[in-house]
C-alpha cells in the first residue's frame, strides 16, 4: 500500500528524464537531510524548554477565592487582545461578534485571494495588499492590544506605566458621550425612528458604503476588482472596513471621548 | 576472547533481531528510502523532497515545532493526571502537592505550562509564516481552514487548562473569558435580543459551558474533561487531516 503511494509520489521524478537512483538535483532523500533538520530542532526547542521549566516556576496564586475578585482581573494573555478592545466596544461586539469574523475571516483568505503570485516564496511587491493587511490586523492590531494588556492596564483598568505602582483606588473622571450628544451632532438633537438612533444609522451605513462606491468606481480601471467579482469584494470590503471599526473607534474614543456611536434599545456600537 | 565482529553478526542475524528491524542501516540509497517508508513514525514523509523545503529559512520549522510541543504537553500532561483531581476540594492542594511533594512534580507543571504557552506562540508563527509564503492558496486552500480550527482548538485547550490549577488567577481569568458568552447575541443573557428570545442567565450560552450560573466545581468537571479528552481528540483528528493534506496538496509550498 505504502509501495504504491510512493510510486505516484515518485512518478514526477522519473518523467523529468533524470535517473531515479541518486537524487533528482531538486529533490533530496528526506533521510537523512530533512529528519536530521527536525532532530536538532526536537533537540534545540527540548534543551530550551528544559532550562525554561527548571529556571521559571509557572505561578500559582492563592486559593480560589469567588468572594474576592482581583483588581485588576485579566483573562490568559492570548485572549486580552479581547479584553482590551472591551474598552471601546460592548460585550457582544467585541468578545462574541469580532473574534467570530477573525476567525471567519482567516478561514476565507484562501477563497478570496485570487492572487496566484506570491504562492510558495517570500515577496512583498506581488502581493501589497495581502501583507499590509495581515501584518496590520496581525500585528499592529492583535499583538499590540496584547501587549497594552499585559504590560500597561492596571487596577480598574486604567493605564499605568510597567515602572509604575498600580493604584487600586486611582479614579479617572469618566467623560465619555455619545455620538449623538456630541459636537456638530448635538444641534440635530438625536433624531429616532421606531427608537432607532437615525445619525448613528446614517453613518455607519455611509460607512459601509463607501466599500460599495469604491467597487463601482474602479470596476472598469482595475483587473483585480474585476476578476475579484462582487462576491468576493463584497466579503474582503466588509471583513476589512469591520476590521478597520476598531482604530477607528479608538481613536474616536481616546481623541474625543465618544462611546458609543449607535444607541439602539438592543445594542450599541 | 569473542570477537567483537562476530557476536554483532550472530546479533544481526538472529531470529529476534530480523523480526524487529527488517533492513540494516548501511548508507545505501536503497536503504535511505527504506528507512523512511518502512517506519511507521516517518512514513508521513515522502522519500524523497524539494531541495528547497528543508530550509529553515523558508519554513520556520514553526509547524513541527507545534506539533513537538503538543506532544510534549500530552507526556506532561498525562503525567500530572496521576496527581491532579478535578474537585474543587482537592484541585488546588493537589498542585501544592505536585510542586513540593511529588518528585519533579515541580519541573513536570512548569513544562506543561511553558509547552502550552510556546504552542500558542508557535502556532501563530506557523500562521504568519504559511500566510507569508501565500502556501495557503490553491491547492492548499483547505488545509487552511483545518489549520485555522487547529488554532482555535489550541487556544480552546489553553483556556480550559487555565482553569484547573483553581487559584485565583485561574477562576477571574475563566470569569472574564466566559463573561464574554453572556453577551452572545440570542442565546446570550445579556446579549442583543436574548431577553426577547427568553433566554435567562441559568440557561444561555454561558452555563451551557460552565454548568451553572459561577465557575464552580461543574465548570472545573467540565473544563477538565474538555480539556484532556475531548479537545486533544480533535486536535489529533484534525492534525492527522492537516499533515495528510500536505502530502496530497503536493508537500511544501514552493516556488512553481
Amino acid at each position: 500500500m505504502a509501495e504504491e503511494k510512493e510510486q505516484e509520489a515518485a512518478k514526477p521524478i522519473t518523467r523529468s528524464g533524470d535517473k531515479p537512483e541518486p537524487a533528482v538535483p531538486d529533490r533530496v532523500h528526506v533521510w537523512p537531510y530533512l529528519v536530521r533538520n527536525e532532530f536538532i530542532a526536537s533537540i534545540i526547542v527540548m534543551v530550551l524548554l528544559t532550562v525554561w521549566s527548571i529556571t521559571i516556576d509557572a505561578p500559582l496564586e492563592e486559593a480560589a477565592n469567588p468572594t474576592q475578585t482581583p483588581n485588576p482581573s485579566k483573562a490568559p494573555w492570548y485572549f486580552l487582545g479581547l479584553q482590551e478592545m472591551l474598552v471601546y466596544f460592548d460585550p457582544w461586539f467585541a468578545g462574541v461578534v469580532l473574534p467570530s469574523l477573525i476567525i471567519v475571516g482567516l478561514m476565507i483568505i484562501p477563497y478570496v485571494d485570487i492572487n496566484p503570485k506570491g504562492n510558495g516564496y517570500y515577496t512583498f511587491r506581488d502581493r501589497p495588499f495581502a501583507i499590509v493587511t495581515f501584518l496590520f490586523g496581525f500585528f499592529f492590531l492583535w499583538i499590540s492590544l496584547i501587549i497594552t494588556g499585559v504590560f500597561f492596564r492596571g487596577p480598574g483598568w486604567n493605564l499605568f506605566w510597567p515602572w509604575e505602582t498600580w493604584d487600586p483606588h486611582l479614579v479617572v473622571a469618566i467623560t465619555n458621550v455619545d455620538l449623538a450628544a456630541w459636537g456638530p451632532f448635538k444641534w440635530m438633537g438625536n433624531p429616532k425612528i421606531f427608537e432607532i438612533e437615525v445619525i448613528g444609522f446614517v453613518l455607519i451605513a455611509l460607512y459601509f458604503s463607501t466599500a460599495v462606491a469604491y467597487y463601482y468606481l474602479k470596476r472598469d480601471r482595475s483587473d483585480a476588482i474585476r476578476q475579484l467579482g462582487a462576491i468576493r469584494y463584497g466579503i474582503v470590503a466588509f471583513l476589512f472596513l469591520t476590521m478597520m471599526s476598531l482604530p477607528i473607534k479608538m481613536f474616536l474614543r481616546l481623541a474625543f471621548n465618544i462611546k458609543n456611536v449607535w444607541v439602539t434599545p438592543w445594542f450599541n456600537i | 576472547m569473542p570477537d567483537l565482529n562476530d557476536l554483532k553478526r550472530k546479533i544481526v542475524e538472529s531470529q529476534l533481531w530480523r523480526s524487529m528491524f527488517r533492513h540494516d542501516y548501511s548508507d545505501t540509497p536503497r536503504n535511505r528510502v527504506l528507512q523512511i517508508m518502512a517506519n511507521v513514525w516517518l512514513h508521513l514523509h515522502p522519500p524523497k523532497i524539494r531541495r528547497h523545503a528543508i530550509r529553515v529559512r523558508f519554513t520556520w520549522c514553526m509547524g513541527g515545532i507545534t506539533f513537538l510541543v503538543f506532544l510534549v504537553t500530552v507526556v506532561t500532561g498525562v503525567i500530572l493526571m496521576f496527581y491532579y483531581r478535578p474537585v474543587a476540594e482537592y484541585a488546588y492542594a493537589d498542585m501544592k502537592y505536585l510542586q513540593h511533594d511529588v518528585p519533579f512534580g515541580m519541573i513536570m507543571r512548569n513544562m506543561h505550562r511553558w509547552a502550552a504557552h510556546g504552542m500558542v506562540i508557535t502556532v501563530w508563527l506557523h500562521m504568519f509564516r504559511v500566510f507569508m509564503t501565500g502556501s495557503y492558496k490553491p491547492p492548499r486552500e483547505f488545509n487552511w481552514v483545518v489549520g485555522v480550527v487547529l488554532l482555535t482548538i489550541t487556544l480552546l485547550l489553553s483556556f480550559t487548562g487555565y482553569l484547573l490549577p483553581w487559584d485565583q488567577l485561574s477562576i477571574w481569568a475563566v470569569t472574564v473569558g466566559t463573561n464574554m458568552a453572556r453577551a452572545t447575541p440570542l442565546v446570550g443573557s445579556e446579549g442583543p435580543f436574548g431577553e426577547m428570545v427568553g433566554v435567562t442567565s441559568r440557561y444561555d450560552a454561558r452555563s451551557f459551558l460552565l454548568g451553572g450560573t459561577l465557575v464552580g466545581p461543574p465548570a472545573l468537571l467540565r473544563f477538565y474533561v474538555l480539556h484532556c479528552i475531548l479537545l486533544p481528540i480533535l486536535a489529533s483528528l484534525l492534525m492527522i487531516v492537516h499533515f495528510w493534506r500536505i502530502r496530497k496538496d503536493g508537500g511544501i509550498s514552493g516556488p512553481l
